[in-house]
């Protein structure tokens, strides 16, 4: 009995020993990432498709939680057993693993002449010089809607602010639904979904991230403090218990039916189109007053960098030319509905959701988060400092002067544009 | 036979052997301990005393240490985690062990049955993973789906309830007093392992001197497990200025809402690892665990030096 068992292990052993021989030729890449809900889109759509096209190249897609993902990753890469590929946050996350030579540059890598300057730019140097991941996806933020339920109320899109509260008013008067979902447990759903989605419009996109790290305006300033007043006023139209609603909970009461707005990210599209049994649609931040020019966060989220330490560099490579690639920004943008390609080519996308958010490219500004570039690098940090005072006015303990005034200050103990 | 003794003695006394086996037995557990205990702790003192300038490793001394109590928002963000820490300790020490002893001086009644089902159910959230347990009260209290709101409607206080996790005055406490629930059977066990060895005899002369109930209690027992208090107390001094992994999986890295459930291991964790676009400083968050460990090392050895040489003990 036992001298048999000896001897199935020895066989099974020597098996596995020539299968493993057999396989040697293969080059296995790792990608690792934080996007663990697209796990299913890469292992059936996008490595199937690349691993047809490269025969002798494996790829192993390997994500982690994404609130753990950034230390996990610096953890990894210090310790050299990081994957082959890295996929990049934006900006200085990404920058900092490249300073650090974790990450290398990809200036002459076939098929980055497909992406603009702006496309780039969350993961190129200050300078400009060197780009250091493939961009792969930006994502929009704006406010989906349940059609049925505005249909139901007779009620339309607003445009303005004003129209903005009064649609929110009328949805609370009828008290059948919740107006808005969204919660403030988690912090940075009232940064990220709040802040970050209407602030554009009071600074004016662009214009005002610049002059703030310019350092010609201050936080403090009317457009970046208004974002904050008018953030203040959704806290009569949330849920009960809004404060202790995490961010699952914002989306399950959302595509239950039993709330009529969520202020999303694109991101949202592809759960919401599997979960909600409703019609849904989308508009973008409304702006001040009608005849404004409207200013959308269209956010560069994803990229895909090459791990400095990769014993296949090469092979990681020819992975990263496919992501450059036209293909795979099909493959993406039409799996993913909701991350938009970055790449030049035009994508056509089938999801009506998806059309929606990206024909605000056309007639309204972009900008990116206004934290996210160079803002973020001291102590304290400020999308962190972001996230804990949007939750704060939202939940009145701060006034948006006092939650303005304490991000300033932050930002002042170690931000010195002048200089 | 004499003589063989007397042989025996005096080779004993001339030539003691030396015993190796002692050190090849603890050579195993030195070792183990060393690597993954000794070293860590060094190194984690060593690098509080260094920071990176100018891209170089250098030498600070108690540099970082100044950073982190002179400069207003470390120190602020110090001392509020410290505020903290003490709160979640002091309820643990107010709720959490009086309830142990009081189970366990129940659990030890011999008129109690089914006692062995009472000890194993609440024993068990002890050795529940404490991601499972925040979970599962992050669910309970859950505002929108949880059934907290849903019971409390039944007794008709509904109007009591209240998103407590979300609120800063009441979010603390909430972690706390879930630490509590998972918990408190660690201080019942021991109690109840140090009320079972109180002999028989100590109690049948109580009572022959008709001392009985709660005057046996508090003049006989409690003053017997006093020992086992003290050892209870400062296993949840270390554990609660240890504790960082309820918080997280409960409030999250930030530990909000507006960090009025951070703990020094949550700030710990910030700055070592970082946390989403903040990077990590080493240094700093090594200088933050030095701070700790001296904070630790204190109250142990207050509870050493003071605390255990005036605890009476009693042998029978």
């Amino acid at each position: 009995m036992t001298r048999s068992t000896i001897r199935g292990l020895l066989l099974a052993t020597s098996v596995l020993a020539m299968a493993g021989a057999a396989q040697a030729e293969d080059v296995t890449l790792t990608v690792e990432s934080w996007r663990n809900d697209d796990l299913s889109i890469w292992q059936e759509k996008i490595i199937p498709a690349f691993e047809a096209k490269n025969p002798g190249i494996k790829v192993v897609f390997s994500p982690s939680a994404p609130t753990e993902y950034n230390a996990a990753l610096n953890a990894k890469l210090d310790a050299g057993s990081a994957g082959d590929l890295i996929t990049c946050r934006p900006f200085d996350a990404s920058l900092e693993l490249y300073n650090k030579g974790h990450l290398t540059s990809l200036n002459d890598l076939p098929g980055m002449e497909n992406f603009s300057d702006v496309a780039r730019s969350a993961w190129t140097t200050d300078d400009g010089a060197t780009t250091f991941c493939v961009p792969m996806a930006s994502v929009i933020h704006g406010f989906i809607y349940n059609k049925d339920i505005f249909d139901e109320l007779g009620l339309a899109p607003p445009a303005t602010e004003d129209e903005f509260f009064a649609l929110l008013d009328k949805i609370k008067a009828d008290g059948n639904y919740i107006p808005m979902a969204m919660g403030t447990k988690d912090l940075w759903e009232a940064a990220t979904m709040g802040y970050q989605n209407i602030g554009p419009t009071y600074w004016k996109g662009e214009e005002g991230r610049k002059a703030l790290i310019a350092g010609t305006q201050k936080l403090t300033d009317e457009g970046w403090v208004e974002p904050f007043r008018v953030l203040a006023k959704w806290k009569d139209y949330l849920g009960d218990g809004f404060e202790a609603q995490t961010y699952p909970d914002s989306q399950n009461l959302f595509s239950l039916g039993r709330a009529a707005i969520f202020p999303a990210g694109s991101w949202e599209i592809g759960l919401f189109n599997t979960q909600a049994q409703f019609n849904m649609g989308a508009f973008p931040p409304p702006v001040k007053t009608a005849g404004d020019t409207c200013y959308i966060s269209d956010h560069n989220d994803i990229g895909i960098g090459l791990n400095a330490k990769s014993a296949n560099a090469d092979a990681a490579k020819t992975f990263l030319s496919f992501v450059a690639s036209p293909e795979f920004a099909d493959i993406y943008a039409n799996s993913l509905p909701g991350f938009f390609s970055l790449n030049s080519t035009a994508v056509k996308m089938e999801d009506p959701l998806a059309q929606e958010f990206v024909s605000w490219r056309e007639k309204c500004q972009p900008t990116i988060r206004s934290t996210y570039q160079i803002l973020s690098r001291g102590t304290p940090n400020l999308e962190n400092e972001t996230w804990t005072e949007s939750a704060n006015v939202i939940n009145g303990i701060d006034t948006p002067e006092e939650a303005a005034k304490k991000l300033q200050d932050g930002l002042d103990s170690w931000y010195k544009p002048a200089e | 036979m004499s003589d063989a003794t007397l042989f025996q003695d005096a080779a004993g006394v001339a030539r003691r052997p030396r015993r190796w086996h002692i050190a090849v037995f603890l050579l195993p557990a030195v070792l183990v301990y060393t690597a993954v205990m000794i070293l860590p702790l060094v190194e984690t003192l060593r690098l509080s005393l260094f920071n990176t300038v100018d891209g170089q490793s250098t030498f600070v001394g108690l540099g970082n240490f100044k950073v982190l109590f002179g400069d207003a928002r470390w120190a602020a963000d110090f001392w509020n985690a410290l505020k903290n820490n003490f709160i979640f300790f002091a309820i643990h020490m107010l709720v959490q062990n009086p309830i142990g002893v009081a189970l366990a001086a129940m659990l030890s009644t011999p008129k109690l049955r089914f006692s062995a089902v009472y000890r194993t159910a609440i024993f068990l959230p002890t050795l529940l993973s404490f991601v499972i347990v925040g979970f599962i009260w992050k669910l309970i209290l859950s505002p929108i789906w949880g059934v907290s709101p849903y019971l409390m409607d039944l007794v008709g206080l509904k109007s009591l309830f209240s998103p407590w996790l979300g609120k800063p005055d009441s979010a603390l406490i909430a972690v706390s007093l879930i630490s509590v629930w998972q918990y408190v059977g660690i201080p019942m066990m021991l109690i109840y392992a140090a009320l079972l060895n109180i002999p028989d005899e100590v109690i049948e002369a109580a009572e022959c001197d008709g001392v009985t109930g709660w005057s046996q209690f508090w003049k006989i027992k409690l003053p017997l497990v006093l020992p086992a208090i003290g050892i209870i107390s400062i296993l949840t001094f270390v554990g609660n200025f240890n504790a960082f992994d309820l918080v997280y999986t409960v409030q999250g890295a930030l530990a909000g809402p507006d960090k009025s459930t951070d703990i020094l291991g949550t700030l710990l964790y910030r700055t070592f690892f970082g946390f989403q676009l903040q990077l990590g400083d080493r240094s700093m968050g090594a200088t933050i665990a030095t701070v700790m460990f001296l904070i630790i090392l204190a109250g142990v050895a207050f509870y050493l030096f003071v605390v255990q040489r005036r605890i009476r003990r009693y042998q029978f």
